[in-house]
């Protein structure tokens, strides 16, 4: 690279503490500093405990219980006792009471729902981020109205996700503006392809806008001197956006991904009330919730499993990509 | 170090997936199954609850008040729910495994009855607690009654009626295949021919039970286990995919629920509709919104050789069995299933009556055009499938019927399947 870039200064260097008078003193004020930091610590860690470690540590408890089942000698249902990996099994190997779970079953949806949230995910970050970064390096660039635009790009991210579907809903109904547009017939929400595309369509309406503010804010960090100097060493367009713009956006650029794929692969709101998860839009969150009614411990194990879906998919982000949201601000020194 | 190379990144993904999946974790508590003890607190009088899902039409409230004023020391008190009926089924399971005794009477919709009185939560409407239904239309009392002993009592009824231009066809058909002949009337006029709810979701069963059960098949036997499979069931199921294939049901029903549908027909763009009572007030409104105002009639569903089985809506009441005060509670809902409250349901609320009588009362007709053709469709009924398993077998009927109208699957196949998923459910 031609422009080697200034080394961050506060990046790198270690804090360096003020002279203390004598090492003793400063050795014990080191010791009560820690203790106060542990006390003033817990409420939160209590605060953790109890709203996040408690419900995970209990759904996966729960997830190794049979869900109470019908005795038909009595009409009543009866409590399961303990599942072992069955529940698993359930979902896994779609496993019906030792069959294979038949057509019409929740067991029987699985593979085909993580398909299908892998596929809303891939397509719609990936159409997001495109679009996004666009949107943003529009949004950076100093015009008059620049925030009416910014605040007019806003608009859909603010309408609560639910209205959105809503919108498209009626959008995509078979009398709605969609059809009447181009002019079309397509039975947007009666097959599988246009009812995936329909989703697809409406999510990437909502939260390009998330993808495209982030992104801005990382455009902003750039200085507009180093822009400068790439200009009067003769870089063109092009060469200032590959070898300026996406280096230095990377780090935020790989927060708002990381970000947008996590919440992608939890999808539920869109697909649920444009599709009712009819003709393959049904993600591993609406049968979570399709399985909370027909028993808690089998929905406990599949939401274990989405769980650790997620935090895969979050861990090869972090690890592999260097998309640290957290470590970004606390482990500045390691290269 | 190896090991913290992966452990900062570990933990960092850790708290993110925690943070984002944590909220969809399981509802919480185990499934208690012994339930509360029915034979306790028949005695009990005092103030109790009432609880029921939102009170759009102000039908409720009046008669707590009135309640309340020739009851001083055995006050209600009326809990009110959420609109969305998923949102009042789960509250009440939440109250029900808590014990919680406060919700002493509750609204339940019929199609949860019978997995509500499985858990053993309902108190049983015999003996000391015993209800007489005699009066009330046979097909409501099914929806309350689980293994022969009743849990629940009617409360208001709902039933299918066909929606047709009086215009284009002087005289309803009587049987489907009538239906299905007058057909080439719609062709002429380029209008759809007929339309129900054909979108996956609880409209389906609805429509698709009523098509098996009118050509004599069953999605569940008297003893709750599946019993779909039938050349009777074929037969009924069959008669939806074929008018699908052959046009006469528009390719766009694939996608309506009961308000889509209500447009189409309201437009002009059908000549048959299947759909409920409250259709009839507003596409009958002369304010223009509806091009049919003054050229709609209604009749019973068309059946096999008569009028159809149509499927049940409408609620029951309840008493929880972890309520004190069980006699209070009793009373109570002999008072909101009475003559007097019925009649206030129908005229208040547009809400159909359990009791026969009351169709062919004048003072109600006069209101309710509807109410004489109703009863008939409410006598043919057959409840949709009385089982503690509802949210199974309802998923097995939507998606297997849905894949044979679409015809992704051939009809036997989809019965096929549709047995064997409600087989799955145990």
């Amino acid at each position: 690279m031609s422009t080697k870039l200034p080394e961050r200064t506060t990046a790198g260097a270690p804090a360096q503490t003020h002279h203390m008078p004598g090492r003793e003193s400063a050795d014990r004020k080191q010791v009560t500093q820690g203790r106060w930091a542990s006390v003033l610590l817990v409420p939160t860690l209590v605060l953790l405990a109890v709203v996040i470690i408690y419900p995970v540590v209990n759904a996966i408890i729960m997830s190794f219980q049979k869900d109470a089942g019908l005795n038909p000698a009595t009409g009543f249902f009866e409590q399961g006792g303990p599942a072992g990996f069955e529940n698993y099994m359930h979902w896994l190997f779609q496993q019906c009471n030792g069959q294979s779970c038949p057509p019409g079953t929740l067991g029987s949806q699985f593979w085909n729902a993580m398909g299908t949230t892998f596929f809303f995910t891939v397509v719609t970050v990936a159409l997001e981020t495109v679009l996004g970064f666009w949107m943003a390096i529009i949004m950076t660039r100093s015009f008059r109205g620049r925030s009416a635009v910014r605040a007019a790009v806003l608009v859909p991210w603010a309408i609560p996700t639910a209205v959105t579907a809503k919108l498209w809903f009626f959008i995509f109904a078979f009398d709605g503006i969609a059809n009447k547009l181009f002019g079309t017939q397509i039975l947007w929400t009666g097959s599988e392809w246009p009812a995936k595309w329909a989703v697809v369509i409406s999510d990437v309406w909502k939260t390009t806008p998330f993808m495209a503010l982030l992104i801005l804010a990382g455009l902003q960090l750039i200085p507009d001197e180093v822009y400068e100097a790439a200009k009067v060493d003769g870089a063109s367009a092009w060469q200032r956006f590959t070898q300026i713009t996406l280096p230095l956006v990377k780090p935020a650029l790989m927060v708002a991904i990381l970000f947008r794929t996590l919440d992608a692969l939890r999808m539920f709101d869109l697909p649920y009330i444009m599709t009712q998860g009819a003709n393959n839009t049904t993600t591993l969150s609406i049968l979570v919730v399709d399985q909370i009614r027909e028993g808690f411990n089998s929905a406990a194990a599949l939401s274990t499993i989405t769980f650790i879906v997620i935090f895969l998919v979050a861990f090869i982000f972090v690890r592999f990509l260097g998309a640290n949201a957290v470590g970004a601000a606390t482990s500045s020194g390691r290269k | 170090m190896n090991t913290r190379k992966y452990l900062l990144p570990a933990a960092v993904a850790g708290v993110l997936a925690l943070s984002l999946s944590a909220c969809g974790g399981g509802g919480g508590g185990s499934t208690a199954s012994s339930g509360g003890d029915a034979a306790a607190n028949l005695d009990g009088r005092g103030p109790i609850t009432y609880v029921q899902g939102k009170d759009n039409s102000n039908v409720v409230r009046p008669l707590v008040d009135k309640w309340n004023a020739a009851h001083p020391d055995q006050k209600v008190t009326f809990k009110e729910q959420s609109d969305a009926a998923d949102q009042q089924h789960d509250d009440l399971v939440q109250h029900f495994q808590g014990k919680d005794a406060n919700y002493d009477v509750v609204d339940v919709d019929v199609i949860w009855t019978a997995e509500f009185a499985a858990k053993g939560w309902l108190q049983p409407l015999k003996d000391k607690t015993a209800f007489d239904t005699s009066a009330m239309l046979p097909a409501t009392v099914k929806t309350a009654t689980y293994g022969g002993t009743l849990y629940a009592a009617p409360q208001t009824s709902d039933g299918g009626l066909l929606y047709y231009r009086k215009d284009l066809v002087p005289t309803p058909p009587k049987t489907w295949d009538e239906m299905m002949s007058m057909c080439s009337i719609a062709k002429q006029n380029n209008m759809g021919c007929y339309a129900g709810q054909f979108q996956k979701y609880e409209g389906l069963t609805v429509n698709a039970s009523e098509a098996i059960n009118s050509w004599g098949g069953k999605i569940v036997d008297d003893s709750g286990k599946a019993a779909v499979n039938s050349a009777e069931a074929k037969a009924g199921l069959g008669k939806l995919v074929e008018a699908f294939k052959n046009g006469n049901i528009p390719q766009e029903a694939i996608t309506y629920k009961e308000e889509d549908s209500r447009t189409a027909f309201q437009d002009g763009k059908l000549l048959f509709l299947r759909n409920w009572p409250y259709v009839y007030n507003i596409a009958g409104k002369t304010d223009g919104s509806s091009k049919v105002a003054d050229k709609f009639g209604i009749a019973p569903l068309p059946g096999k050789s008569g009028p159809g089985a149509s499927s049940l809506g409408g609620h029951n009441l309840a008493m929880s069995v972890y309520s004190k005060n069980k006699a209070t509670a009793l009373d109570f809902m002999k008072f909101m299933t009475s003559e007097e409250t019925e009649k206030f349901y129908a005229t208040q609320g547009s809400l159909a009556p359990v009791l026969g009588s009351l169709y062919t009362d004048p003072s109600l007709t006069s209101k309710l055009a509807y109410l004489p053709v109703l009863k008939t469709s409410i006598e043919n009924a057959v409840p949709r499938p009385v089982t503690p398993f509802y949210p199974a077998v309802t998923k097995a009927v939507e998606d297997n019927a849905y894949a044979a109208l679409k015809g992704e699957k051939t009809v036997d196949q989809a019965v096929a399947d549709m047995q064997s998923a409600i087989e799955a459910a145990k």
